[in-house]
């Protein structure tokens, strides 16, 4: 469904560098009973974030008033193993709206591309420089420029280029999806179904 | 002509039109869906205001969230049965055939999609649900998608998805006694890890894998997607056409010759080029095991557990967080490891093939008093087929729990969980933090390991036990 339109999102940004992070982590499967869209951010990274009684721990960052904002700074390999959307779901109805890392896995990136959600994937080097300036400075702001596919460092000004196809580019700034396009094209869908 | 590889021939010919410079508009032959990863897409195309476009080419069954005994009754957790209702309500909506609860084809909807020939080679096959590349066994493309996914496909019959890389593993050779097809696809993921084939749709090849059972090659595809992979796939050969025939919905009488005809020039023409390729040897397998927290954290049962030289920063403190929630040090040996359950079941390994190796294994002895055994079939026909062979009674005489068909404690989403701090080796495909329940540690292994594993109570070499 239609989501927020995204070009330049500047936020601080919350450091996770663990790297293989699975999508049973950022929602483990029993909270996916769900048969409505909603909830979810309440959940994520839930045994991470909270103990079996459900008291926040404190050693992760999502309790950690140090970070925040609406940027996801991840390790690599980032959303490997199930095809769950309700990971993307989770983070953002968390309040994030692009995740930053060296490598993600293929559905976790299609996923958060289907629902708004930018994956921009940086090098290895940059992605430590960027962990390394939040460590140092947690109100580091980082500019994610959609229309120019740059992430760039506010405090130094240092930038990487990134990736995105045209059609997904031109989709995620305008807050459409692939729904949209498919139902364009009807009866070009009809025409090839019949020639089978 | 230009040489192209299997994957290309049925992908190129499922394409209806490439987007400038964006993704290809990509027809899907089959749907399958389930309880947990279908509502909302159900839900979404009620608030745009359409409908199924094609619904004979969806098939359903619920298996994720299912309990695993009392399936005649109501389910007891709410959410669950919501889910399973809404599952029902749909497809009764949309006529969409449905194997629900308790039906003959009721089961893990990668198992029970292969035992009715709904899969066939050079389909093109979706599911919400990152197994899907089981259904690559047959040589077809098969895949596991998003919500918004299974959404398109539910509207228009096509998604829309960018070609992915092509890499050829070939392992060659003649497998060792005690060496499984699993033990193939956990070597070969502890080699390249589990993000060594992202980007990639593979082709495994090779005459070890071509002298695979359709069940030993479907563990395989199973798997591809633990080493990040978008899906594996294997050329149909007389193995695959022999499974087929006579399935309730493969071909029958000329069409079954006629598409025996095609499903024979579904292979990798010689000389055709791969983005990359892997060999193996078969003989350099062993059984293995995982002892980490991801599918690539794998050794031979032989093997100690990695030692921390040569790895730094992130990297080295996702290692040790890893060992440490699974209890174990780096550079020690597993074998003789304490183990709380062991699970057999899954859509890698719930099949029958799966059951008889272990119920063969057991036969005439008991399990350790420290072991709780599960034993999950694939479907309600393998069910069938291990209670009609006597699977079941020697099972369960040497102790066994023999539970009802579902996804069970692969995923816990139901009430099959592991506890807390508990080692559980498990025929499953995935050893992620808390995967079977929050706390529990997962080894991953084949049936026949498991079955070693119930037996002496440990980590433990299947070569070792019962050597005769």
């Amino acid at each position: 469904m239609a989501y927020d339109k995204f070009t330049i999102l500047r936020s601080t940004a919350v450091p996770l560098p663990t790297e293989n992070v699975d999508t049973d982590q950022i929602i483990p499967a029993r909270f996916l009973k769900a048969t409505e869209r909603e909830g979810f951010g309440d959940n994520l990274f839930r045994d991470w974030r909270y103990d079996v009684e459900g008291n926040p721990k404190k050693d992760f960052v999502l309790n950690d008033p140090t970070y925040s904002g609406k940027i996801l700074l991840a390790g690599k390999n980032f959303g490997s193993g199930s095809s769950r959307e309700h990971a993307v779901w989770a983070i953002y109805d968390y309040g994030f709206r692009c995740v930053v890392s060296s490598f993600f896995a293929d559905i976790f990136k299609n996923n958060c591309l289907n629902i708004g959600v930018l994956p921009v994937t940086v090098s290895a080097e940059f992605a430590d420089k960027l962990f390394a300036a939040i460590q140092a400075d947690p109100k580091t702001e980082i500019e994610v420029n959609l229309p120019e596919q740059k992430v760039k460092l506010l405090t130094t000004g240092e930038f990487e280029s990134f990736d995105i196809n045209e059609y997904k580019k031109d989709n995620m700034q305008n807050g459409f999806d692939d729904i949209d396009y498919l139902l364009n094209m009807s009866s070009e869908i009809d025409a090839f179904a019949a020639s089978r | 002509m230009e040489k192209t590889t299997l994957f290309d021939k049925i992908w190129d010919s499922h394409v209806v039109k490439s987007v400038p410079a964006g993704p290809d508009v990509f027809f899907i032959d089959k749907h399958f869906i389930h309880e947990v990863t279908s509502p909302v897409a159900f839900l979404n195309l009620e608030k745009r205001g359409i409908g199924v476009k094609n619904p004979s080419r969806t098939v359903a069954t619920p298996d994720h969230n299912v309990p695993t005994v009392d399936q005649d009754k109501t389910i007891k957790d709410k959410l669950s049965r919501m889910q399973v209702e809404r599952l029902r309500e749909n497809c009764a909506k949309y006529g969409i055939e449905l194997h629900d609860l308790g039906s003959a084809h009721h089961g893990i909807v990668h198992v029970i999609g292969p035992e009715l020939g709904i899969t066939q080679p050079g389909m093109t096959i979706v599911c919400g649900d990152s197994h899907t590349s089981t259904h690559g066994a047959f040589g077809a493309i098969a895949f596991g998608i998003g919500t918004s996914e299974v959404e398109m496909v539910l509207a228009t019959q096509c998604i829309m998805q960018s070609k992915a890389k092509k890499m050829r593993i070939s392992v060659n050779g003649t497998l060792g006694p005690g060496v499984t097809s699993k033990d193939i696809i956990l070597y070969i993921i502890s080699k390249i890890s589990a993000a060594g084939a992202t980007g990639y749709f593979v082709e495994y090849a090779g005459s070890a894998i071509q002298s695979l059972s359709m069940e030993a090659r479907m563990t395989i595809c199973n798997m591809s997607i633990e080493m990040g992979a978008r899906g594996g796939l294997i050329a149909p050969d007389e193995t695959t056409f022999n499974y087929l025939k006579g399935k309730q919905y493969a071909p029958k009488g000329a069409d079954w010759d006629k598409a025996v005809a095609y499903w024979k020039t579904l292979k990798t023409d010689e000389g055709a080029v791969f983005d990359k390729e892997l060999v193996f040897e078969a003989a350099d397998i062993e059984p293995m095991i995982t002892y980490g927290t991801n599918p690539g954290m794998g050794i031979k049962i032989t093997e100690n557990i990695p030692s921390t030289a040569g790895m730094e920063g992130s990297n080295k403190t996702s290692y040790l967080k890893s060992l440490e929630y699974m209890g174990f040090a780096p550079g020690e040996s597993v074998k003789g490891k304490p183990v709380d359950y062991v699970f057999v079941g899954s859509c890698t390994n719930g099949r029958i093939e799966d059951i008889r190796s272990v119920a063969q294994f057991v036969k005439g002895h008991k399990k350790a008093d420290n072991i709780t055994a599960w034993i999950v079939p694939g479907s309600k026909e393998v069910e069938k087929m291990a209670h009609e062979e006597g699977l079941v009674k020697i099972l369960e005489e040497a102790g066994f729990v023999l539970r009802q068909p579902g996804c069970s404690a692969c995923l816990a989403m139901n009430d099959d969980r592991i506890p807390s701090g508990k080692y559980a080796v498990s025929t499953s495909n995935r050893n992620f933090e808390g995967r079977q329940g929050p706390g529990a540690r997962t080894m991953l292994a084949s049936p026949l390991t498991v079955a070693a594993v119930a037996i002496t109570g440990c980590i433990t070499d299947p070569r070792e036990v019962f050597a005769n």
